[in-house]
């Protein structure tokens, strides 16, 4: 509690370590990419670490060893040839080991990148993401338009299967990062790029973008839900379903509001009118962990706070505020969570 | 060398003064104001002897360079370009010209498009907040090269009319009374 402000590194240090797995952190891989990425960390971590305490040790014998120079001037020092080749070899050979020692680094590297990027598979699941200012819009493609499914921020794989991840960007270049999957993949605009991963553990994997894009930068994050096959697909067909019909009084008074108000403008919830691309597709919204790029649970107050005043929870960002009446609002809300 | 120290301490504070000016962007929008668009007035007459006092007409987003760019974005994203093009018309008029069927001033512009206008323009009432129908109405006059150069976006991906830098006198235009004979 009260340890000195020189601790605190080191606490922070001991806190990332034993950080929950479910979390994102690079040094918890939960895929055999983050795996050779977390293996070339520890391998530079102890390569560093020798040549730091080599250093340290040939300084301070050093130190120890010269006597203190007291007198003034300098005395001037006999021509010793055998020392001055010794003292060649000494450094010439210091070079080498350095030059030897970041050569192995960078083939080190050079291999991992070999890891991380070869592809195996030939049967992957293809998603499409793009980064939008500031959701991430997660497609998969399909050759019938009717079987491609849109949804924001939340990514729903199969284990075991390689997924391939093409990547665009609808404005301004944002970063692709999901520590305990992968390394880091730019989206740039204009331009298509392609990568992949696999995942080994069924859980809730974050990520977050890593190329600052603005005001909400911070809060444009995303999950990688990784479950079962049988699971997937189950959550595919339900992702291919038309919105449901409202089943309430309330409901169907929410989906008015919606299709009355600014919402439309912005939001597609297939099989209604509202089909505007701008914004996240709202099509099974409630199925989702959270709003608003992972800033929000997804609760029925979260969605109310984030619908009348999203500038407060989000300054920049690109919805409206809506004020709303209440008991449009409650309608509302009621029906986006009856959106599964 | 006094001297030298008077000028330097002097620029010193023009140069902190200078960015006094800086402009605001508005993130956080006020929430909507009275209904404005009971108080604008299109057409000249009134019943009575004593004319109402026109509302004034200024636009705060209109004098913000950040507004006026999310207005060229709107107007992309709205598919307002669908009929105006980018402000050279087709299906509705263009809106880069002199001519104004319902006035240029921006209180004319919002109204338009929050009223909707016979012969096709859809009313925007209620679909879009107020504020952004004022970006827009911001970002159509500065098509027309109605607003300042320093707040007009710089980088417009077509065409734009500015006042050219030689130009001594700003554009005025021609207003209600300007009604091409097709739209009447």
């Amino acid at each position: 509690m009260n340890s000195g402000f020189t601790f605190v590194p080191l606490r922070f240090l001991a806190q990332a370590m034993t950080l929950d797995p479910g979390h994102h952190h690079v040094l918890h891989p939960a895929a055999p990419q983050a795996g050779h990425i977390e293996w070339l960390y520890w391998i530079t971590f102890w390569i560093l670490f020798a040549v730091f305490v080599l250093m340290i040790v040939a300084f301070a014998s050093a130190a120890a060893k010269s006597g203190v120079i007291a007198d003034h001037p300098l005395p001037i020092l006999e021509k010793d040839e055998e020392g001055d080749r010794r003292a060649s070899w000494g450094v010439a050979s210091a070079v080498g080991i350095t030059v030897i020692t970041l050569f192995l680094i960078l083939v080190l590297s050079v291999v991992t990148g070999k890891r991380v990027e070869g592809l195996t598979s030939k049967n992957p699941v293809t998603i499409q993401i793009t980064g939008h200012q500031w959701w991430w819009e997660i497609s998969y493609p399909n050759s019938q338009a009717d079987q491609t499914i849109t949804t924001a921020n939340e990514i729903h794989v199969p284990i075991n299967t390689p997924v391939v991840v093409l990547t665009n960007s609808m404005d301004v270049i944002h970063s692709f990062w999901a520590p305990s999957i992968t390394g880091k993949r730019d989206l740039l605009p204009g331009y298509s790029s392609a990568f992949w991963f696999e995942i080994d553990k069924a859980g809730i994997y974050h990520g977050q973008c890593a190329e600052f894009c603005g005001l909400q930068h911070a809060h444009m994050g995303f999950s990688i839900v990784a479950e079962p096959v049988d699971q997937f697909q189950a959550w595919q067909q339900q992702q291919l379903k038309p919105a449901r019909e409202p089943s309430s009084t309330d409901a169907a008074r929410g989906r008015e509001v919606f299709l009355t108000h600014a919402c439309l403008m912005c939001h597609t919830i297939r099989g209604t009118d509202a089909g505007s691309r701008f914004g996240p597709d709202l099509t099974h919204v409630a199925s989702r962990n959270m709003i608003a790029a992972e800033t929000l649970p997804n609760t029925a107050g979260a969605l109310a706070g984030w619908i009348v005043d999203p500038q407060r929870i989000k300054p920049g960002t690109e919805m409206s505020p809506n004020p709303l009446a209440a008991d449009d609002l409650q309608a509302l809300v009621v029906y986006l969570q009856s959106l599964h | 060398m006094r001297l030298r120290l008077q000028l330097g301490l002097l620029f010193a504070i023009a140069s902190v003064l200078v960015s006094c000016q800086r402009e605001d962007r508005i993130l956080r929008q006020p929430p909507p104001a009275n209904d404005i668009l009971n108080t604008i007035q299109i057409s000249g007459l009134n019943p009575g002897a004593t004319s109402i006092p026109t509302p004034p007409s200024s636009n705060m987003y209109q004098e913000s360079a950040y507004a006026v760019s999310e207005g060229q974005k709107l107007f992309e994203q709205y598919n307002c370009v669908g009929c105006h093009a980018h402000g050279g018309g087709g299906i509705g008029p263009p809106l880069m010209d002199r001519d104004w069927i319902y006035g240029s001033e921006p209180g004319n512009i919002f109204a338009t498009i929050m009223q909707g206008r016979p012969n096709g323009m859809p009313s925007f009432r209620n679909r879009i907040p107020e504020y952004q129908g004022w970006e827009l109405a911001a970002y159509v006059r500065s098509l027309a090269g109605l607003l300042p150069k320093g707040v007009s976006p710089n980088r417009p991906d077509q065409m734009n009319v500015k006042p050219s830098e030689s130009s001594t006198s700003e554009q005025k235009p021609t207003g209600i009374t300007g009604v091409p004979e097709q739209h009447k």
